[in-house]
């Protein structure tokens, strides 16, 4: 009975479900007028493109007219894995990724856990301020005093840079940092480091900060020192953070700072310098092989894709909060 | 008795070295910047005779005088500070106004079609277009060679706007139905009573962008073909860097070290002014992405 009163009643319903509906929408005409602008914006810059990585399976280069050119299917992805640049880029996109992380990655941990055992507020602030500057100049500026800092002597006689100088009391030899393509690596990773780690203390610091006094007054009493403390209730309180950070480290393991390595990049150490990013700048805006260059952003997104989506599952599997 | 004394001694040393590492890398990752601002106050001989320094011996402001002289280098970097403040300001605000009115639209929660505009949002967070299909569509709207091409395609950052979004929800919903009940529209609560009780969230997202454009250069490099329309972050890479790599050729005329070295402190310069408050509230700002994000 009672089903067959709703099944007869649901036209009614519906239409009134319907009202309902349409007298909301109307009721909240002003709010939609307000995210107006902004879902013009993501339809015109970040959905229009998306449909435009179909030019990935085009032979479109700049100057023809986009109409005439033939569909190629996957070809120009095949010419890329072909390609001798591939094995290259490659090497280099995850050379400069793995270094980043063995060697970047553990060091804001560490000074959150020393900037932890401050207890001098004055002092704290002062490191805080000092350590954070390098994250807000531009990138320009950071590679600007890399070369004054690693220049070679203009003349006999006179001095290198700082570092170049330092360089040669060490080893001896007058290297040419910014023109070697062994060291660029390296280049790349201390830049990081002088950048970043500052910075990146910030997200364990604010989980050290959510750490309760009192473990550690229980600590002291059962006569736990420094060190214990720290290995027994600061590394654990700050434990699921690091997860969380080497997780996205690992998904975003094609990532390398784009704009870094365009500007430390010269002709002299490209064979080190050329990176997934900087190929694809390469090819499409300066040569204006669109098609191909699509190709390889779009290759590259998707595998970026597919490693966070994992790194994402992993984190959620290992009962972390995910990230998305 | 004798554990605790032990203990503190320990502790001691530990602390000396903690304090001592701390500093160390403190000073290394500030000595750089201070070398660069004493060195374009130095003569040119002094920087090419000594690697490292933090007071010049001989105090001038040549460097300055030829870079701000109209016929030395001072056009261009003029020109170009002009340029960098428009796009900066002109930049933010747009930022500001395309971010606040989307987050506040999306902080109803009864909202028809909320998540769905929300899960874009986040799609596009994951994956995007890429480089030459986004400058495509910029060209195709007839932004090339333009100075929008530096401020639309960046209006929103997807990440700020969701914690602003955060913000607009967590205000006490009391003010705006009694507003509502007096007849104010919704445009009218956002206005007169959302945005006011937001000021300094605004601030801290508003100094978030405009770092973001002054430190801004690629994006000039992308869509601007005309070297006279450079902001000043392009204009620095080319002295500084770009002559570098013609140094081995005798014929390239070269900038003298000091002023490289007071064009790289003029680009640095304006971040210092504004970094107490940066430091302050980003830290903040983090903090509070962190937690809710």
């Amino acid at each position: 009975m009672a089903e067959a009163a709703k099944v007869s009643l649901s036209p009614a319903q519906k239409k009134m479900m319907r009202e309902r509906n349409w007298n909301k929408i109307k009721k909240d005409k002003w709010m939609y007028l307000l995210l107006l602008p902004g879902v013009l914006y993501f339809i015109i810059f970040k959905f229009a493109p998306m449909w435009g990585v179909l030019i990935a399976f085009k032979n479109y280069y700049a100057g023809i007219p986009f109409l005439n050119t033939p569909w190629v299917g996957f070809d120009n992805f095949i010419d890329f894995f072909k390609d001798s640049d591939f094995p290259r880029l490659l090497k280099n996109t995850l050379i400069i990724s793995g270094m980043n992380l063995v060697f970047y990655f553990p060091l804001p941990i560490l000074l959150a856990l020393l900037m932890n055992e401050v207890k001098v507020k004055f002092y704290k602030n002062a490191v805080q301020t000092m350590v954070y500057v390098p994250h807000f100049v531009s990138m320009v500026v950071i590679a600007s005093i890399t070369f004054m800092l690693l220049k070679t002597p203009s003349m006999e006689g006179y001095t290198g840079g700082a570092l170049f100088e330092l360089i040669k009391q060490i080893t001896g030899k007058q290297v040419n940092v910014l023109e070697s393509p062994t060291s660029f690596y390296w280049v790349i990773l201390f830049q990081a480091i002088w950048k970043e780690t500052g910075w990146g203390t910030i997200i364990f610091l604010a989980a050290l900060a959510g750490v309760d006094v009192e473990q550690y007054e229980a600590a002291i009493v059962d006569g736990a020192n420094r060190f214990q403390q720290m290995i027994y209730i600061t590394l654990p309180a700050i434990a699921s953070t690091i997860v969380i950070m080497l997780i996205l480290r690992m998904g975003s393991v094609l990532d390398t700072g784009f704009e870094q390595i365009l500007l430390m990049q010269n002709d002299l150490n490209i064979t080190n310098s050329e990176t997934f990013d900087t190929y694809v700048y390469q090819i499409g805006r300066v040569q204006g092989n669109y098609g191909f260059s699509t190709a390889v952003g779009l290759f590259k997104s998707v595998v970026s894709i597919i490693c966070i989506q994992s790194a994402n599952f992993i984190a959620r599997k290992l009962g972390q909060s995910s990230l998305f | 008795m004798r554990g605790l004394k032990r203990r503190s001694i320990g502790s001691i040393v530990a602390d000396v070295i903690i304090y001592f590492l701390l500093a160390f890398f403190a000073v290394i990752t500030v000595i750089p910047f201070v070398y660069v601002i004493a060195a374009s106050f130095a003569p040119e001989y002094e920087i090419l005779t000594r690697p490292l320094f933090i007071i010049p011996k001989t105090f001038t402001l040549d460097a300055y005088a030829r870079i701000f002289d109209p016929n030395d280098y001072g056009l261009t970097v003029l020109r170009s500070l002009g340029v960098s403040v428009l796009v900066t300001a002109i930049g933010t605000i747009t930022n500001l106004f395309f971010t606040t009115t989307m987050a506040y639209g999306l902080s109803r929660k009864s909202l028809k079609g909320r998540n769905f505009i929300l899960n874009c949002v986040i799609f596009t967070m994951v994956f995007s277009g890429g480089m030459i299909p986004t400058f495509l569509i910029v060209k195709g709207l007839g932004m090339y060679n333009t100075y929008a091409a530096l401020i639309l395609p960046g209006a929103i950052s997807a990440y700020n706007m969701i914690i602003v979004r955060n913000f607009f929800q967590e205000l006490p919903s009391g003010l705006e139905e009694a507003a509502a009940i007096d007849g104010c529209t919704d445009i009218g609560i956002f206005l007169k009573i959302a945005l006011p009780l937001s000021l300094p969230m605004l601030a801290t997202f508003g100094l978030f962008y405009a770092v973001g454009h002054w430190n801004n250069y690629f994006g000039a490099l992308l869509y601007l073909s005309d070297p006279m329309k450079y902001p000043f972050q392009l204009i620095l890479r080319n002295i500084v860097m770009l002559s570098q790599e013609t140094q081995n050729d005798p014929n390239a005329l070269q900038p003298q070290e000091t002023l490289k070295m007071a064009i790289i402190v003029i680009g640095t310069v304006p971040i210092l002014c504004v970094y107490p408050f940066l430091q302050k509230h980003f830290a903040a700002g983090v903090m509070v992405g962190a937690i809710k994000g």
